[in-house]
């Protein structure tokens, strides 16, 4: 591959990182500039390197990949920045252009084929992968398994994810997932459910009850047919054709619903399906639906409020929560004030706030999976804080962190006495709803 | 360095990194100002013994050594700018203790300057120097820069409250100045010579730094004028009256529509300057000088005043000068800050001088800052990719040195000399004053291994901003 200034330039959005004038006021909000302590992991550094590249002071690229890699995507350093980087699209655009140049050992390219073109897009497949674990911890292999030590075994750690795993839903009530249903007394708006590959595999249950919440709160809820994975692993990981090629699909499917609003559920999804405008905006023919379609996009949390907020909760009796913000629905989407309202409005709980509620917990798409060491350090700090506040019930508002907070409460033989929540399961339960 | 010498330098660091992989290298390149330039190695270890052996060994062999803190230094001062080593000291953040009865506060060099302002009003005290960079920057970087803020106009700069250090010399000897008494003439005062030396006579790694009990209260007043001269007057209306305020802070008319453009705050967009003031001290007292102050203004003309009636209204007052730096750079990507200070006199006849400058090289030209005590912050707003413009702007900096040296000020009143200001020292010191100087560092530092290619000008060296 050619590899002139400009080219490199072009491809590394050289022009974005101007807007750095190397403050640091990103340092403090950075997670891994916290944990792993140098430069080269801070949001200046990362986008210095990048800098380099296109002043042609570096001039083998690979020098970049580590660093990037370790980035959690949290944006978080957005966020702070005040003169407004623009990290996201030039880490986006970094590791894209990276993955052109990278020679990836055969296995890993197989592995990376599989899961990016054919697990996470595809619906048949992730329900599959969602049976398999029902399967697997129905009948029986699982406490075999785990009381074989084999888990430890595992590639990746992933024996420790497989103890945290939400109780998979069977292939038949899979099926029950209602494709329609109607608002609860006055009708407020006509919504399209985003359900999400993952969400829709492992978290079943949080999809149903957030169909039905949406509808309690006074929305006909459509569940779009033909969807697809919001394609947010793939951007995350460098691949972008493919994150574009699944964004089409899902515009498609969700223009011949005509709701008023898209809603999901995940913060990591959400954010994806928000700036699909971004995504897509170079391109004549999708820019003005991608845009149309990022615009109506919006969490659950903006759409219960809009409709007046949960009805009808029953009372708990002071029980201490606090909240483990996504980090994608604050520092993309900007939601923060919304699933905060709703959590507090739950009569008798105690909220508490934790230090350094803003960091990331870690979990960053598959980042806790191919980078265990330096996310357990994230999570530790997370975890300390988490403690501190005392509460018995830990809200999140993405699968991701959901997992990865569970991790955290079982790292810290808390698992007795504290429980981590996706916020839907929380108010499913406080109004009464199962 | 050589690879020997890499090796010898891993087996002193036992407790620490050595970084020597080229993307490390290049992380540790730069700082908020220009230029980049490569260290060799970078050393992150806690030990001071460690790091004190190091400077022996680099003294033995003549590597530079670059002491660092969070490199948010506007003047270059962390720049490796002859390789070597740079000593990453924003690890050492261990030792934060307040000593209540001793009103005093024993920190390590990398500790945040917010989080000892935190631990201070913890226990009712105040540490009063206030960077605005302070949730960034380290004490040891603030100690080397002598770094000042808006409160520097009744408190004073970093230099009035560092009492104590404890100080590896260029040779690798680690020694103790001064001490935990604010009261201290035992022989030469080698504290205030070391604050403000910019890392070139030793690397700090302990300070002992003095604490004032936190006033009880604080209000803040903002006065609006129709003409920046008049604003100028007001403020020395204000000092002259016998009115201390803590701050004082000046915006003119480009600094509030770039706020107002960059978020809408009801800032009035047409006035020339807006004049922001903060009093503190005892509520009763307080009431009478804010009273005092509105109508002072009033008497040279100002059009409006505002006081915010609680701390949300005086957040939202104090936002707006915060604002104006993130500001000004979505006008245009580089922004060449400069702190040259004048006598407060002088401030009316240095923004006259400043506009002349910013109509003579055609330059978006933009004054703020702190002007109680004259050290106003003029701002060009450039584009580093266009080298025909940042030659005008190369011009205009100079002029701006020149003039503030000409109205008996100085060529920085807080971001330091570095090596961005360098080529200007003997304009405002003289062959002789500048030569007094460089005996002292050629005492400290024989073999120029701390800090090397700061402060003094190397023959022929130029301001270059490309
Ligand atoms: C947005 C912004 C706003 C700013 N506002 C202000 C302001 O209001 N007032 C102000 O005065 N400055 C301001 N600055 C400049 C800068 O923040 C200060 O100079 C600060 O003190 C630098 O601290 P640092 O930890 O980043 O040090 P660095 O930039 O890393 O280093 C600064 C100097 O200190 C030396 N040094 C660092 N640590 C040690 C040590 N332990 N021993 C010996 N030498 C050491 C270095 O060699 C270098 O010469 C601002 C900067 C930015 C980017
Ligand atoms: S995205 Fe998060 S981890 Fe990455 S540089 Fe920004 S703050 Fe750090
Ligand atoms: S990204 Fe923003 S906050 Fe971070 S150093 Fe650059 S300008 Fe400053």
């Amino acid at each position: 591959m050619s590899q002139s200034l400009e080219q490199l330039q072009k491809e590394f959005l050289y022009e974005k990182t101007n807007s750095c004038v190397q403050c640091g006021y990103c340092l403090p909000v950075c997670p891994t500039y916290a944990t792993m302590g140098k430069e080269t992991h801070s949001p200046r550094g990362r986008i210095n390197l990048v800098k380099m590249v296109g002043e042609g002071k570096i001039k083998d690229v690979s020098v970049l990949e580590e660093p990037l890699d370790l980035c959690l995507g949290c944006r978080a350093c957005e966020t702070a920045c005040p003169t407004g980087v623009e990290y996201g699209s030039i880490l986006e655009a970094a590791r894209a252009a990276l993955v052109r140049r990278k020679k990836f050992s055969a296995p890993v390219r197989l592995l990376r084929k599989t899961m990016f073109k054919k697990v996470f897009p595809s619906s048949r497949m992730m329900k599959l992968t969602g049976n398999a674990l029902w399967l697997y911890q129905k009948s029986g292999i699982q406490k075999v398994v785990q009381s074989s030590g084999i888990m430890k075994k595992l590639p990746y750690h992933l024996g420790d994810f497989e103890a945290i795993a939400p109780p998979a839903v069977s292939p038949a009530e899979r099926k029950q997932t209602p494709v329609r249903v109607g608002a609860k007394g006055e009708k407020k708006y006509t919504v399209a459910f985003f359900t999400g590959c993952i969400m829709d595999a492992m978290f079943q249950r949080i999809n149903r009850l957030s169909v039905l919440l949406l509808a309690e709160a006074g929305c006909d809820v459509i569940v779009v047919p033909n969807q697809t994975c919001c394609g947010a692993l793939h951007a995350h990981s460098g691949e972008m054709e493919e994150a574009r090629h699944l964004a089409k699909q899902n515009i498609i499917a969700f223009e011949k619903a005509n709701a008023d609003f898209i809603v999901n559920n995940a913060g990591g999804c959400g954010a994806m399906l928000y700036e699909y405008g971004h995504l897509l905006a170079d391109d004549k023919e999708w820019a003005d639906r991608a845009a149309a379609f990022s615009t109506k996009s919006r969490d659950i949390s903006q759409v219960l409020i809009a409709c007046g907020g949960m009805p009808d909760l029953q009372p708990r009796s002071g029980e201490r929560v606090t909240y483990q913000r996504s980090c994608h629905m604050t520092n993309v989407q900007k939601v923060v004030r919304e699933p905060l309202e709703l959590l507090t409005n739950v009569p008798g709980i105690k909220f508490v706030e934790m230090e350094e509620a803003n960091m990331c917990c870690g979990s960053a798409g598959i980042y806790n999976i191919v980078h265990y060491d330096e996310s357990m350090d994230i999570l530790d700090e997370k975890m300390k804080h988490t403690k501190a506040t005392g509460a018995s019930t830990v809200i999140t508002t993405n699968p991701g962190c959901l997992l990865q907070m569970k991790l955290g409460i079982q790292r810290e033989n808390l698992s007795g006495s504290v429980r981590a929540m996706h916020l839907i399961e929380y108010l499913a339960e406080a109004a009464g709803i199962s | 360095m050589t690879s020997a010498h890499i090796e010898e330098v891993m087996s002193i660091v036992k407790t620490g990194r050595v970084l020597t992989d080229e993307s490390d290298r290049f992380s540790y390149s730069f700082d908020g100002s220009f230029g980049t330039y490569l260290p060799d190695a970078v050393i992150q270890t806690k030990n001071v013994e460690e790091l004190a052996a190091l400077v022996k060994f680099a003294n033995r062999e003549r590597i530079p050594v670059y002491p660092r803190g969070q490199s948010t230094c506007l003047s270059g001062g962390p720049l490796p700018v002859k390789g070597g080593m740079v000593f990453d000291l924003s690890v050492m953040n261990d030792l934060l203790e307040i000593s209540e009865e001793d009103l005093v506060a024993v920190v390590s060099p990398g500790v945040l300057t917010a989080d000892i302002h935190k631990a201070a009003e913890k226990k009712g005290l105040l540490y009063p120097p206030d960077p605005s960079s302070s949730h960034v920057s380290t004490i040891g970087g603030n100690m080397a820069e002598n770094s000042g803020g808006p409160r520097g106009l009744k408190y004073g700069v970093t230099k009035d409250y560092v009492i104590g250090l404890e100080l590896i010399t260029p040779e690798g000897e680690i020694i103790k100045t001064g001490g935990r008494t604010v009261k201290n003439v035992t022989g030469y005062d080698l504290t205030k010579l070391i604050v403000g030396s910019e890392g070139t006579l030793g690397i700090i790694t302990k300070a002992v730094l003095r604490l004032l009990p936190k006033p009880p209260a604080s209000e803040t007043v903002m006065a609006v004028f129709n003409n920046l001269v008049d604003a100028g007057s007001a403020i020395s209306k204000i000092l002259s009256a016998g009115i201390l305020p803590a701050k004082m802070e000046l915006m003119d008319q480009a600094s509030i529509a770039a706020v107002e453009n960059y978020e809408p705050l009801g800032l009035p967009v047409d006035a020339e300057a807006i004049i922001l003031l903060e009093l503190d001290g005892h509520p009763a007292a307080l009431k009478d000088e804010v009273k005092q102050a509105a109508e002072l203004c009033k008497s040279v003309g100002a059009r409006d005043i505002r006081i915010p009636q609680n701390a949300v209204e005086r957040a939202e007052v104090w936002r707006a000068r915060k604002l104006v730096s993130p500001a000004i750079v979505r006008i245009k990507p580089t922004k060449i800050s400069e702190d040259a200070t004048v006598p407060r006199s002088k401030i009316p006849q240095m923004c006259e001088r400043l506009q002349q400058i910013r109509d003579k090289y055609n330059v978006h030209l933009v004054v703020f800052g702190h002007a109680g005590d004259g050290n106003l912050h003029p701002n060009i707003i450039c584009d580093k990719s266009d080298k025909e413009e940042m030659n005008r702007v190369e011009q205009a900096v100079a002029e701006i040195f020149t003039a503030a040296v000409e109205l008996g000020g100085t060529l920085s009143g807080e971001h330091g000399i570095g090596t961005m200001k360098a080529p200007f020292m003997e304009m405002e010191l003289g062959t002789v004053g500048l030569d007094m100087m460089k005996r002292i560092k050629e005492a400290w530092d024989p073999n120029n291994i701390m800090n090397p290619g700061k402060i003094f000008p190397e023959p022929g060296q130029k301001l270059e901003l490309s």
